[in-house]
């Protein structure tokens, strides 16, 4: 029978036990699954073209289902993302998009949803938005596009954009601290936080699936190039000459070592890190720090993510990824423990209980 | 027993508790209506809180009263009140004016000492004879010293004690009234079964009561309210708030739908967040978000993923919504935004009622982005209108607005609670269309909607959005022409909606010259005002609109019966503004108030006869 008549035959409970019927198959995807027919209207060489592949070969890696998707987006360039993918998509509103993907998770948690969001629809209009999602811990995808500037509107600067940014309305130099989101992140109680490079392919794909397979509100920063209004922005760090040096993969149980010569790493001093050298002064690759990302103390965590190039490398990879209790699990549970125990089963049961008289 | 005294009958009475918010007065006043209404008489109640939640003892501020009326045909909590029990100076002091001249007073002496009597601002020892109140029956009853009287052998702590004194008032107005006080007594035992000596007390204390009412009989009469006939079937009593929450636990079983509300806490709206976060029971799903553009998203995110989603709110909590609820709009998403009005603008009167939120549910939105307004109009009907609002919604894909204020919301009235076929089933709109070739924008040829799909239906993934859409393939279009015809499909599809919903009833005398016309809360004092004066030989008609957008098709139709049309609402006229843009041809006179309250009768029957001889 099809779906939708399936669907209309059946009453209420069961319409629930019906979703998560259709949901159990899996299948064997290819990335081409999930492009839409629509022409992707990005910039030539713009960043976010690299992440829409990057996250449709996730997903088909991941064997979602495209009905089983939900993309929901906010308002900017990377937020006509939806567009572009063969799943379920909503194109809402600007910055609000956190909270729309929450009502679609809660609504209905057997969808995986994946919220696209960039860094002035997250973090200045959706700032509330954002961390309120964040710390509530719904399972939601979050990829936060940072490219320190307001593409859309055609270059202003951003709650990211670097103190003294020049931009069109900061035509000399920005007098304001950009927020960093992986320390607002962790700030907010985020128990995922992973970073990645718009033209780093593999590391996209592979911080997705973590992303994805984190039960939870996970936030993925990706370093996102717009050539138009603030090409290069990340160039001293993505760099394909210094990006050895100047970034560090970060990996569960291995130890934090980075360098053109893979022979730099951290040690800790005092409570800040250090950077060492494996050789030189009697450290070996012993000294050097492992990470741990499922550590519930977020301290080294915020410190990493908030390390910032020339001092240090910047952290890439799977930075925090703690489990927690989940918003709509969670909320699920009440529920089903609260229906265990109650006698009242349909409306009626509630309206004719308590103080109420009979006239016969 | 029996009682000597003159016993009084009349048709309806209003009786008001007050006293210091510490002194129960809310519960007292609820007792007394459950009562009543179980005894078969019509009620209708009404809150009065003090605005601040901690005001100091003693002072008019802090001043909490509950007012009952109870009867045959109330549709009203009354103007004026014919009982007055006041606990303290300050309650006395606050609510003379509200009397009925003649009325009965019943005070507690014992705290009309010096001290009480400065901080509610009397300048002498004598209450009465200074806000000349010498014409009404007073019965000065030493309550707080009978009260203790009745449970001294009980060892309760003083607190404990004070406590009760409600009970002591509750029980003498029962012997007033002639009501039994078995209900009242069930309530204690059931509330205090824990605590032995505490039920023990406000037992004896309630019986108290009701005994010094004996004591007095020759000197005041009691008085008795006979009940209404009313039809069979299952009563309680029911405030506009959790009315709006249980109409819309109906409509999700009637559509098979899961219930989402997303809202955020505001007065007085916050009643039906908590109502429902109450109803895990019935799988209603609470999102309590971080603010209120957050309450209407998470709902809209839901409407999306296929629950009938809901969010509730005041008058500075739709201005929030404004952006979303276009969002709503454009998606062509089902949702139910509920506004319980407030005083306004900004924050207003947050704990009174008003009706001028009217043109901002109407229009408080960029774009052309028409939405459905509707007002329910007692307190028990907001059950009806968040049923219909969400049958609305749902089978006409639109966003809903409904109205509602202060005063329905915190108003009780009895309510029948519906038989199974008594509203009918909710048809969710899904899809005939074929998977994979699913335009998301193909409408019903009658309603003008489109069809609902769910994300889970293999073969329907389709992207919607704020953006314009084409007409047919429902992908992004920024074409003129496919704009304008967009935006007259989706006011067409507004429009159809008035073929779905009843039409305009005229009560009160057909053949009168003059047509009083109200919409929302003020329906149970415009009707008893033209009742009164229909009784009293006067040609009066009453026009009640409960769906504003669309209007009723015959609108125009009975307009045009009258010569003079007179509007009454509580606010400067954005009824009459609306009406004079969508009805032109017409003449509209106004009469308008925003003192935070409801209208009184009175001041309507005045005013009607003023129009009339005018
Ligand atoms: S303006 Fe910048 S961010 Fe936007 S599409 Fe073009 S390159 Fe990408």
């Amino acid at each position: 029978m099809d779906n939708h008549l399936r669907f209309m035959s059946l009453q209420r409970k069961s319409s629930i036990k019906w979703r998560l019927e259709i949901m159990s198959e899996t299948k064997n995807y290819t990335f081409t699954d999930y492009k839409s027919d629509q022409n992707v209207r990005w910039c030539p060489g713009c960043g976010d073209h690299a992440v829409l592949n990057t996250v449709q070969k996730a997903m088909a890696e991941l064997h979602l289902n495209p009905e089983e998707v939900v993309v929901v987006s906010g308002i900017g360039c990377s937020s006509r993302f939806t567009y572009y993918m063969n799943t379920y998509g909503f194109h809402t509103i600007h910055g609000r998009g956190s909270a729309i993907a929450s009502g679609v998770k809660v609504a209905n948690p057997n969808l995986k949803v994946w919220h696209i969001t960039g860094d002035g629809d997250a973090l200045a209009i959706g700032g509330n938005h954002f961390i309120h999602t964040v710390r509530r811990n719904v399972d939601l995808n979050i990829l936060l596009f940072n490219n320190q500037i307001y593409g859309l509107t055609k270059g202003q600067f951003s709650p990211t954009s670097k103190h003294g940014f020049i931009s069109k309305t900061s035509p000399y130099g920005t007098v304001e601290f950009p927020f960093r989101p992986g320390e607002l992140t962790i700030g907010a109680r985020g128990h995922f936080f992973a970073r990645t490079i718009d033209r780093e392919l593999k590391l996209c794909v592979d911080v997705f699936k973590e992303a994805a397979r984190h039960e939870g509100a996970s936030v993925v920063e990706i370093l996102q190039n717009c050539v138009i209004y603030n090409d290069k922005t990340h160039d001293a760090i993505t760099d394909k000459e210094h990006k050895e040096d100047r970034t560090i993969i970060l990996e569960h149980g291995k130890p934090m070592i980075f360098g053109v010569n893979r022979n730099k790493g951290f040690i800790l001093e005092g409570i800040n890190l250090k950077i060492v050298t494996i050789g030189e002064n009697g450290i070996t690759e012993k000294d050097i720090l492992v990470h741990d990302a499922t550590c519930e103390d977020n301290t080294l965590h915020l410190k990493l993510a908030n390390m910032e190039y020339p001092e240090y490398p910047v952290a890439l990879g799977v930075i925090r990824s703690v489990k927690a209790a989940v918003y709509n699990q969670e909320l699920n549970n009440q529920i089903n423990f609260v229906q265990r125990k109650t006698e009242i089963r349909k409306f009626r049961d509630l309206a004719i209980e308590g103080d109420v008289w009979e006239v016969k | 027993m029996g009682k000597s005294s003159k016993v009084i009958e009349v048709d309806r009475l209003a009786v008001r508790f007050s006293g210091d918010s510490g002194d129960g007065m809310q519960l007292t006043g609820t007792l007394f209506s459950h009562t009543s209404a179980i005894y078969g008489n019509d009620i209708s109640t009404f809150p009065d809180f003090p605005a601040d939640i901690r005001a100091p003892q003693g002072t008019i501020g802090g001043v909490s009263g509950f007012q009952v009326h109870f009867g045959q045909g109330v549709t009203t909590p009354g103007d004026l009140t014919d009982v007055l029990v006041a606990m303290n100076p300050a309650a006395l002091k606050a609510n003379a004016r509200f009397m009925k001249p003649g009325g009965t007073i019943i005070m507690d002496v014992d705290s009309f000492d010096s001290k009480n009597l400065q901080k509610a601002g009397y300048k002498t020892e004598d209450p009465i004879f200074e806000d000349k109140l010498e014409g009404f029956n007073v019965i000065k009853a030493p309550i707080t010293s009978l009260t203790r009287e009745a449970v001294t052998d009980l060892s309760l702590d003083n607190k404990s004690v004070i406590r009760s004194k409600n009970m002591f008032a509750l029980g003498l107005v029962y012997w007033l009234f002639n009501r039994p006080l078995e209900h009242t007594q069930e309530y204690i035992r059931k509330k205090f079964g824990h605590k032995p000596a505490i039920m023990e007390g406000n037992l004896r204390v309630l019986q108290a009561g009701h005994d010094y009412g004996n004591i007095i009989q020759a000197i005041t009469p009691s008085f008795h309210v006979s009940p209404t006939e009313s039809r069979k079937g299952i009563y309680r009593n029911l405030n506009g708030n959790k009315a709006v929450a249980w109409g819309f636990l109906l409509a999700a079983e009637k559509s098979g739908l899961e219930l989402f509300l997303g809202s955020y806490p505001i007065t007085p709206a916050t009643e039906i967040l908590q109502e429902l976060s109450e109803r895990k029971d019935l799988g209603v799903k609470v999102f309590q978000a971080e603010d209120e553009i957050a309450g209407i998203c998470t709902a809209i995110g839901a409407s999306f993923a296929g629950s009938l989603a809901v969010t509730t709110t005041s008058g500075p909590g739709l201005a929030l919504k404004t952006e979303a609820m276009g969002l709503a709009i454009m998606a062509e998403l089902p949702i139910v935004i509920v506004d319980v009005q407030r005083g306004g603008p900004s924050t207003g009167l947050p704990t009174k009622t008003e009706q001028a939120d009217l043109l901002q549910a109407l229009y408080g939105r960029n774009g052309e982005s028409p939405l459905v307004v509707i007002a329910a109009s007692t307190p028990v009907n907001c059950f009806d209108y968040a049923f219909y609002a969400a049958k609305i919604a749902v089978e006409h894909m639109i966003p809903v607005i409904l109205l509602t204020d202060g005063f329905l919301a915190n108003g009780t009235q009895q309510w029948r609670v519906p038989e199974d076929n008594d509203f009918p089933e909710i048809k969710v709109p899904r899809t005939n269309q074929e998977p994979k070739a699913y335009k998301p924008y193909l409408r019903d040829a009658e309603k003008l909607r489109r069809d609902w799909v769910f994300p889970g239906m293999a073969g329907y993934e389709h992207r919607i959005g704020g953006l314009e859409k084409d007409a047919v393939t429902g992908n992004i279009s920024h074409d003129g022409p496919n704009h304008h015809l967009m935006v007259t499909i989706r006011q067409e599809k507004l429009d159809r909606v008035a073929n779905y919903i009843p039409d305009l009833e005229v009560m009160g005398d057909e053949s009168a010259d003059i047509l009083v016309v109200g919409w929302g809360g003020t329906y149970g004092h415009l009707l008893t005002a033209v009742d009164q004066l229909n009784a009293m030989g006067k040609k009066v008609a009453l026009a009640h609109f409960t769906y504003i957008n669309p209007l009723p098709k015959n609108t125009a139709d009975i307009l045009k019966r009258f010569k003079k049309i007179l509007i009454c609402e509580l606010n400067l006229g954005q009824f009459a503004g609306y009406l004079r843009m969508k009805h032109p041809q017409f003449n509209y006179c106004q009469y308008n108030k925003v003192h935070g309250q409801p209208f009184t009768v009175h001041e309507l029957a005045e005013e009607i006869i003023n129009q009339m001889e005018a």
